[in-house]
């Protein structure tokens, strides 16, 4: 397997009236062909933004991208014009997007949604490219699809859209697909379909996916990797087995903790207090610290750096779960006014 | 937890409908037909456990839970309270009655951002109920909002902040305050955690259960997340097209699940675990939730359920029957399987 | 579709029937009367009666409502009036007065008045062929006009509408192609120089009233460079043959004439639109769906063409309803400005006329044309959002 993508200190931010929000800040990960990649984070951690940067899918201004390189198939993404990068979107790297409900265009059919990415980059006429989309329909598991092309996203489930956006994020066969909460908001049953026909699809057409959420659970079935993001930043990177058993950073693990299971009666829940940092103003040491169990004054000043502790397994920690101990068992209950 | 108090009920729910009427016309509007949010739901909740309400969007969990507090008048049915002063059906009562009742009943709503008033300070919102039934002089009431505030794990220095100063998790720690300011019996739950990150839902499903001890809560527990509801609940309730299909203990349920929706439902829930995903075999469901508004003949599960039985599932409903000890099903299969 | 359309036209009758009434009974509450004043001089008191009876205001108000909505059972060849206890019959030329026939002719007639004399009373006014008798609204026929003698208020709108309306259409086809390209521009360019523009033009197309702006025109562009003349309009009635069917209609005239007016009206509503577009453009490339357009690789152009604009249009559809139909019934200031003889000035006039007929003329008419751009404007939506559905 080939590196299909390799991304350096990239870094994004967004220049607003309150000030300039470090949304990406220096985050570095790479991806093999074929590969799924788990990118899991909350709200605000920056798994979208990094993610949409790649493609230099942010809006501009008020975002940008102010450093970093993303190879992609041996160019530079951030460096392309902009003609350039359009080539490679939908084409080459294709997108699904959380809400099928609002990712389509109202007033257009989805067959027209469909075809206009076949006939810019695949250069089909009409009749070709509306075959293609019957077919690409058919895959995705929507029957009776010729009858389907010309109606209108509202006209169908949100099950049914979000297949609507998977044949528009695979209609010219990319080598990249990034799926950026496809599932969450649709129900659970659903969801496990919706799973189940991205991985068909995945050992198909051999494409390399990201898998872009805020649920573990999604990725522990379906990822290779997983990488955990946390204010911007990497917190963690390891295979998927790794880091369910394994895991080193005193986010990972509370997350992780913290989560009810459906296999297990678990006693009380482990959470992990506070609030995640205000990204205009970041702290100057770890962005976790006001958080974490096991802080040591030294996470207060310097940002700990992405270290590989084990092949594949990066933590950005100052400590190591497993022989320090806890230092403070309600840390946020210090920084209360 | 519950098995002890088993025979004491608070809440006893009988052939609870709740149907939202279809009309057709400007003027002279034409009864077309019924969405049947719930449909004849019959179910106890027992004085201090959790009892977990699980579905799918437009299943009908948050119409259940409405029409139970009178938020919605039933269509049909009785929901009988049980108190110190005897047996109430919430139904039948009305005005100064339901008042005083509303008091032992209260609710957490999904939303922390639309369920608090943002012109009001968290002081004014969490005493408002205090307010509304005229309960202690402002001093007092003052002192209660602080207790409150402390109860929730919110720094009553808070107390003359509006909401859109605070986080999501934090909200609705304010709204958990408001519900329990009159100290009541029974709290309906409304999706209290779907709205927050996955950090802070532990945070506020802890604070939940923490309460639930400290003040002998009950609770009905409505979430889609089953997860979720596995974890908080004693037992759980199973719904599909505004009808329960199966009930029993939150265990039993996960260990021995009897309707192909429920062993649907629960394959379908991904475990943050690796080794245990690799090796799971997930049952796919064919196809969407149909229409609430026009449901298949027979069992409204027959359209997708992998179990259907031809001539028989597509008929008539089944009945929903006890055929274990505390656990109840509506499922052919289990027609003459007796307790 | 076919169904709504006649669903709705069916529904414009309850509409036009209550603005008829209501404008009827609350026209009448005002004090005074058509006839209290011929120019400076009050009329004597039997003239006024005589005209009140041929008008037929001496009618208790719900019967002058019915006359006036489906006709009375007289018309300008069959008009019957009992004045005190004589007895008037009226067939084309002949008057049949108490059972003696006589013909109208100028003997009988008082030239100056246009008053049938008999026996010393006035009797009857002929000056109008109108005769103060109506086929009804429901055939079309708004009544004669209390104040313009000899004239019916269909003479009066027919006159004076076409001329209006070209003058708001145009007006409006300028505020299209001004306003909407600024208002996507602006948006596109949000918080640049070119948004700020765009803004800055429109809050002063908005703020600067007509009234300033035709004078300035005139000042600047009729005055001092002598491009463009400063009234009239550079076509005569019947406008559509005229225009359309001589040849050789001289159009370079015609919009020589139109420009300022046209502009001077359509400033203002370029700006709304701008405002309109750049509001709601704004709020739609936010939409995850352009998001979804853009990562399929597709140009900005085709982004914003495509995906953007349609569904942008929906609020500038909105107001162009009931915009079309208060332009095209005329704009009082600028038809005066121009010296244009529209229908805007007779709006006001009526009513301080007290030109029963021709208030409710002009209010009808706005009104059937407000209902008929709204049908338009659904019709509109429809064609612009799929998920509404005319039914």
């Amino acid at each position: 397997m080939g590196r299909l993508l390799e991304v350096n200190n990239l870094q994004t931010q967004f220049f607003t009236q309150d000030g300039v929000v470090q949304a990406v800040n220096d985050i570095s990960f790479y991806l093999d062909e074929g590969e799924t990649l788990g990118i899991v984070g909350e709200s605000g951690s920056g798994k979208s933004v990094g993610v949409m940067s790649l493609i230099r899918l942010i809006p501009i201004p008020p975002g940008k991208i102010v450093g970093g390189e993303v190879i992609f198939d041996g160019q530079n993404l951030v460096k392309m014009t902009d003609n350039e990068i359009r080539s490679v979107r939908g084409n080459r790297i294709g997108m699904i997007f959380q809400d099928p409900m609002t990712s389509l265009n109202p007033v257009l059919t989805i067959g027209r949604q469909i075809m206009e990415a076949l006939e810019l980059h695949m250069g089909m006429d009409k009749t070709q490219s509306r075959k293609r989309t019957v077919e690409l329909l058919e895959k995705v598991g929507i029957s009776g699809a010729a009858d389907q092309v010309d109606r209108y996203p509202h006209q169908f489930s949100g099950g049914m859209r979000q297949r609507v956006m998977i044949a528009m994020g695979l209609s010219c066969n990319p080598q990249l697909l990034i799926a950026d909460e496809p599932t969450t908001a649709l129900d659970v049953t659903i969801q496990a379909q919706i799973v189940e026909l991205v991985q068909k699809l995945q050992e198909d057409l051999g494409m390399a996916v990201i898998w872009i959420t805020h649920d573990l659970g999604v990725v522990a079935g379906i990822a290779d990797r997983i990488i955990v993001m946390y204010a911007g930043q990497t917190m963690e990177e390891a295979p998927v087995r790794e880091l369910f058993a394994k895991s080193r950073h005193p986010y990972t693990h509370g997350l992780i903790a913290s989560l009810p299971r459906l296999d297990q009666r678990s006693g009380k829940l482990e959470s992990i207090e506070g609030l995640p940092p205000d990204l205009v103003d970041l702290p100057k040491g770890c962005p976790f610290y006001a958080r974490c169990k096991y802080r040591i004054p030294k996470c207060d000043k310097q940002r700990p750096k992405l270290d590989e502790i084990s092949p594949g397994h990066y933590v950005a920690c100052h400590i190591d779960i497993n022989k320090d101990s806890i230092t403070t068992e309600h840390p946020w209950e210090e920084d209360k006014e | 937890m519950a098995k002890e108090k088993e025979k004491d009920v608070l809440l006893h729910v009988e052939n609870l409908k709740m149907y939202f009427p279809i009309t057709k016309g400007i003027i002279f509007q034409k009864h077309v037909g019924d969405v049947k949010a719930a449909d004849d739901l019959t179910f106890d909740i027992y004085r201090g456990e959790t009892l977990g309400l699980v579905g799918e969007s437009g299943c009908g969990k948050s119409t259940t839970g409405r029409a139970i507090l009178q938020l919605y008048t039933p269509t049909a049915g009785k929901v009988i309270f049980r108190d110190a002063d005897g047996d109430r059906d919430l139904a039948q009562t009305s005005g100064e009655t339901l008042r005083r009742l509303r008091r032992q009943i209260q609710m957490i709503f999904q939303d922390p951002y639309a369920s608090l008033n943002p012109r009001m300070t968290v002081g004014s919102i969490v005493s408002e109920p205090l307010e509304v039934h005229n309960i202690d002089n402002s001093a007092k009431r003052l002192k209660r909002v602080r207790e409150l505030l402390n109860i929730v794990g919110l720094n009553p220095y808070f107390i003359n902040r509006y909401p859109h100063e605070f986080s999501g998790g934090q909200r609705q720690r304010i709204g958990i305050a408001r519900a329990l300011a009159l100290n009541p019996d029974f709290i309906v739950c409304d999706e209290p955690i779907s709205a927050l990150d996955v950090s802070i839902q532990a945070q506020v499903i802890n604070l939940l259960e923490d309460l639930q001890d400290k003040f002998g809560l009950t609770y009905l527990f409505i979430a889609h997340d089953l997860s979720v509801v596995r974890h908080i609940s004693d037992r759980i309730a199973v719904m599909y097209l505004g009808k329960i299909v199966e009930l029993t203990e939150s265990d039993e349920l996960y260990a021995n699940p009897l309707h192909p929706y429920t062993e649907a439902l629960l394959s379908a829930v991904p475990i943050p675990d690796p080794a245990i995903e690799k090796k799971r075999q997930r049952i796919i469901l064919e196809g969407d939730v149909p229409s609430p508004a026009n449901p298949p003949q027979g069992c409204n599960f027959s359209t997708r359920c992998p179990k259907f039985i031809e001539g028989k599932c597509d008929t008539k409903d089944p009945a929903f029957q006890e055929v274990q000890p505390g656990h109840w099903v509506a499922c052919y299969l289990y027609e003459g399987v007796h307790k | 579709m076919f169904k709504f359309i006649v669903r709705r036209i069916l529904g414009f009758i309850p509409v036009i029937l209550s603005v008829a009434a209501i404008t009827f009974f609350a026209s009448k509450a005002i004090p005074g009367g058509p006839f209290d004043f011929a120019g400076d001089r009050s009329l004597p008191e039997e003239v006024v009666k005589n005209l009140e009876a041929k008008y037929h205001l001496d009618w208790p108000g719900w019967k002058q409502f019915t006359s006036y909505m489906i006709g009375d059972e007289l018309t300008i060849f069959r008009t019957k009036h009992e004045i005190d206890d004589v007895n008037v019959f009226i067939e084309g030329d002949k008057a049949i007065v108490n059972g003696n026939v006589m013909l109208l002719d100028n003997k009988t007639l008082c030239k100056e008045s246009g008053y049938i004399v008999y026996g010393g009373f006035t009797i009857f006014d002929l000056d109008t062929e109108a005769c103060g008798t109506s086929q009804g609204v429901i055939r079309g026929d708004l009544g004669p006009s209390f104040r313009y003698r000899a004239r019916t208020v269909n003479d009066i709108i027919n006159e004076t509408l076409p001329l209006s309306a070209q003058l708001g259409l145009w007006s409006i086809l300028v505020g299209l192609i001004i306003g909407i390209p600024a208002g996507i521009v602006a948006a596109l360019h949000q918080n640049t120089i070119w948004d700020y523009l765009a803004t800055f033009v429109a809050v002063m197309g908005v703020s600067i009233p007509s009234m300033v702006l035709g004078p300035v025109l005139i000042v600047i562009f009729a005055n001092n460079l002598g491009w463009f003349p400063v009234a009239q309009w550079g076509a005569k009635p019947p406008y559509f043959e005229n225009m359309f069917l001589t040849p050789g209609f001289d159009w370079i005239n015609y919009f020589s004439h139109a420009i300022l007016p046209v502009l001077t009206l359509g400033t203002g509503i370029s700006a709304v639109f701008a405002r309109l577009t750049r509001a709601s453009m704004l709020q739609i490339i936010r939409e995850d769906f352009i998001r979804t357009a853009r990562a399929k690789g597709l140009h900005e152009q085709v982004v914003i063409w495509r995906h953007a604009l349609r569904n942008s249009l929906i609020p500038v559809v909105t107001i162009l309803g009931p915009l079309a139909a208060s332009l095209v019934t005329g704009t009082l200031i600028v038809e005066q400005i121009f010296g244009l003889n529209g229908l805007g000035k007779h709006f006001v006039q009526s009513i301080s006329n007290r030109d029963y007929a021709l208030v409710l003329g002009t209010t009808l008419l706005f009104a059937v044309l407000l209902v008929i751009s709204n049908l338009f404007v659904d019709i509109m939506y429809a064609w612009l959002d799929p998920r509404i559905r005319l039914e």
